[in-house]
C-alpha cells in the first residue's frame, strides 16, 4: 500500500511546463529516490506535493486522499514534511527555535519535548549547538537541522530535496546514514531527491529517473545501477 | 540644562507617536517586503474614529473627560484601525501578492490617496477640534526637586509615554512569546520555509496588518490628546516621519522602529528648540541620508545574508 502516489502530475511555471505528467509511488516505510540532472523537475515535484506549487492537472494521493492543490499548511497538518533544497533554516533563530518551528502545528507540549529529545539523539551535533543561531552552523549541520526540523511535525512521509547539496563529503556520509536510521527506526516513508545518484541508490528501496519533466525509468536500485543509460548519465560511466 | 531636558521630554512624547506608527511600516515590511504607503492614513483614521466615538464613549464612562473614557476611545480607535488595516490588505494587496512588488506599491499609493480624499469628503477638509477626552494640564513638579521643578510635563505627555510603553511591551511579548509571533518571525526570515512548517501565511499577514494598524490608531488618539486639531491629511507628514524612523532603525526590525521613532522625535525637538523650526524637516532627512550611507541596513537592522 502506497503512502504517497502521484498520477499524471502536470505542473507549469506560467507558460513554461516543468512536469509533463509524472507518476510515482512511495510504499509505506520505504525510501524511494527520484534522481535526475539539473533542471529535470525534481524540486518542482516536491514543491507540488507539499502545496507550494499548484498542479495544472493530475492527482497526489496521500494515505488514500487526494491532496493536490491544498494549501501548504494543510498538507503539513496531514503528515507530509519537507526538508527543502538549500536547507532554508531560519538563520536568525536558534537551533532550538528552528526545531520548535518544525512543531508549529502541534499543541502537545510533552510530545514536542520527546521529539526534541529524539532529534538530539539522532543528531548530537545539533544538541551541542542548540543555543546558536542557525545561520552560524556549517552547511552539513544546517542540513541536519533541516531534517530534524522536518521530523518535528511527526510526519508520516518525509520529502528530502538534495540533502547532499554543497556539503562536505564526510558529513554527507553521516547524513545518509541518519536518513537510513530515521527510515528504519521511525518507519517513516521517505521520498529522496538527489543529483548524486550513487549515494541515493545505495540507501533506497526503489528509484525513479526523471528527465526534462518526464519519468524515464522506474526500477529497483540494483537494476538502475546496471542500466547502461543510467550509468552513462548519472553514475559517471 | 533645564531647557535641554524640556526639549528631550517634548521630543520623547512626539517620538513615541512616530515609534507607534513606524511599527506598522516595519512589521508589514518584515512579512511582505513591501512598504504600505497607506499606513500613515490609518493613523488619521484612528484620530477620526476617536473624534466621532468620543462623545458616546465618554458618556458611557460617566460623562466628561476621564481616564476610563480615554481608554475606551483608545481601544475603539485601535479596533477600528485594525479592522481597516485587515480589510485594506485583503481587498487591495492580497490579490496582487503574486505580482511584481512595484504593482502592490502603486496600489498602496492609490489606497493612500483614496483615504486622504475620501477623508476630506467624509469628514470635511477643515481641521476639526478633537474633543477633550482627558483633562490635560501641566503637572507641577515638587519644589524640592530644585531646578527640575521648572520642567513642564503635561498629563497628556505622561499618558502618551505610558501608553506607548505599555503597547511596546505588549507587542514585544506577542512577537517573542506567542505562536503567532513566532510565525511572524519565521515568515519574515523565509516565507517558503515558514509555509513548510505549517504557517498559514494569509492569516499571519492579516494579523500583522491588524496589529500594525492598531498601533497607528493608538498613535492617532495619543496625538489628538496633545494637539487637539485633526484633519484628513494629518497622516501624510506623520506617516513620512514614521517611515523615516522605521528606515533609520532598520526596516523590518521592531525594536529598531521604536528606537528610530524616539530618535527622530528628539532630533526634531532639538532642532526646533536650538536652531529653527524651518530646519526641522531638512535636518531629519539629512540625518536619514547620512545614516543610510554609513549603515545601509539602519541602526539595528542586520544586513541580509543567507548562508548557501
Ligand atoms: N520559479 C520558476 N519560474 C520558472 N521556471 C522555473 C522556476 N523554477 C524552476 N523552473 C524551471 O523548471 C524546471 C525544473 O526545475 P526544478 O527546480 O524543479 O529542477 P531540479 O530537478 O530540482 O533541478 P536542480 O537539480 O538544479 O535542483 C527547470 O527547467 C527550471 O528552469
Ligand atoms: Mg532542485
Amino acid at each position: 500500500m502506497s503512502v504517497l502516489a502521484l498520477r499524471n502530475l502536470v505542473v507549469s511555471y506560467g507558460a513554461i511546463r516543468a512536469l509533463h505528467g509524472i507518476s510515482l509511488e512511495v510504499p509505506a516505510g520505504r525510501i524511494v529516490t527520484l534522481i535526475g540532472a539539473n533542471g529535470a523537475g525534481k524540486t518542482t515535484a516536491l514543491r507540488t506535493i507539499s502545496g507550494i506549487l499548484k498542479p495544472a492537472s493530475g492527482s497526489i494521493s496521500f494515505q488514500g486522499e487526494n491532496i493536490a492543490g491544498l494549501a501548504a499548511h494543510k498538507i503539513v497538518a496531514r503528515g507530509i514534511a519537507h526538508a527543502p533544497e538549500g536547507r532554508m533554516v531560519f538563520s536568525n533563530l536558534t537551533v532550538l527555535e528552528n526545531l520548535r518551528m518544525g512543531a508549529y502545528l502541534r499543541r502537545d507540549r510533552a510530545g514536542i519535548a520527546d521529539d526534541i529529545a529524539r532529534v538530539r539523539s539522532i543528531f548530537p551535533r545539533l544538541a551541542e549547538r542548540e543555543k546558536q543561531p542557525a545561520g552560524t552552523l556549517s552547511g552539513g549541520e544546517q542540513q541536519m537541522l533541516a531534517i530534524g526540523r522536518a521530523l518535528m511535525s511527526r510526519p508520516r512521509c518525509l520529502l528530502l530535496d538534495e540533502p547532499s547539496l554543497g556539503i562536505a563529503p564526510i558529513l554527507i556520509r553521516t547524513i545518509f546514514d541518519k536518513i537510513v536510521e530515521i527510515n528504519r527506526e521511525l518507519g517513516l516513508s521517505i521520498l529522496l531527491v538527489e543529483q548524486n545518484a550513487n549515494l541515493a541508490l545505495a540507501i533506497s528501496h526503489f528509484g525513479y529517473v526523471i528527465e526534462s519533466g518526464r519519468i524515464l525509468l522506474a526500477d529497483t536500485p540494483d537494476a538502475l545501477r546496471e542500466n547502461p543509460s543510467v550509468r552513462a548519465a548519472y553514475l559517471g560511466g | 540644562m533645564i531647557e535641554f531636558l524640556q526639549q528631550l521630554v517634548n521630543g520623547l512624547s512626539q517620538g513615541a507617536i512616530y515609534a507607534l506608527i513606524a511599527l506598522g511600516y516595519t512589521m508589514v515590511f518584515g512579512v511582505l517586503r513591501f512598504i504600505n504607503f497607506a499606513h500613515g492614513d490609518i493613523y488619521m483614521i484612528g484620530a477620526f474614529a476617536g473624534f466621532y466615538s468620543a462623545p458616546k464613549l465618554l458618556a458611557l464612562a460617566g460623562g466628561g473627560p476621564s481616564f476610563a473614557g480615554a481608554a475606551l476611545v483608545l481601544v475603539a480607535a485601535m479596533a477600528l484601525c485594525a479592522a481597516a488595516g485587515v480589510l485594506i490588505e485583503r481587498v487591495c494587496y492580497r490579490p496582487l501578492r503574486a505580482q511584481p512588488r512595484l504593482t502592490v506599491l502603486i496600489a498602496a499609493i492609490g489606497v493612500s490617496l483614496l483615504l486622504e480624499n475620501g477623508g476630506q469628503f467624509a469628514f470635511g477638509a477643515d481641521p476639526q477640534a478633537f474633543p477633550e477626552i482627558i483633562a490635560d494640564s501641566a503637572i507641577d513638579l515638587p519644589a524640592s526637586w530644585g531646578e527640575f521643578s521648572l520642567l513642564t510635563i503635561t498629563v497628556g505627555q505622561v499618558i502618551v509615554l505610558g501608553s506607548t510603553a505599555v503597547l511596546l511591551l505588549a507587542l514585544r511579548a506577542v512577537v517573542l512569546h506567542t505562536r503567532t509571533g513566532m510565525a511572524m518571525r519565521a515568515l519574515s526570515l523565509n516565507p517558503l520555509a515558514a509555509s513548510l512548517m505549517g504557517v498559514n501565511t494569509d492569516a499571519v499577514v492579516s494579523f500583522t496588518f491588524a496589529v500594525g494598524s492598531a498601533m497607528a490608531g493608538a498613535a492617532g488618539i495619543l496625538t489628538a490628546i496633545q494637539q487637539p486639531s485633526i484633519d484628513p491629511l494629518m497622516g501624510i507628514n506623520a506617516g513620512l516621519k514614521a517611515f523615516v524612523a522605521a528606515v533609520l532603525g532598520g526596516i523590518g526590525n521592531i525594536p529598531g522602529a521604536a528606537l528610530g521613532g524616539v530618535l527622530i522625535g528628539i532630533l526634531e525637538a532639538l532642532v526646533v528648540g536650538y536652531i529653527s523650526p524651518t530646519y526641522r524637516d531638512p535636518i531629519v532627512f539629512a540625518v536619514l541620508i547620512v545614516v543610510l550611507l554609513v549603515r545601509p541596513s539602519g541602526l539595528l537592522g542586520k544586513p541580509e545574508r543567507e548562508k548557501v
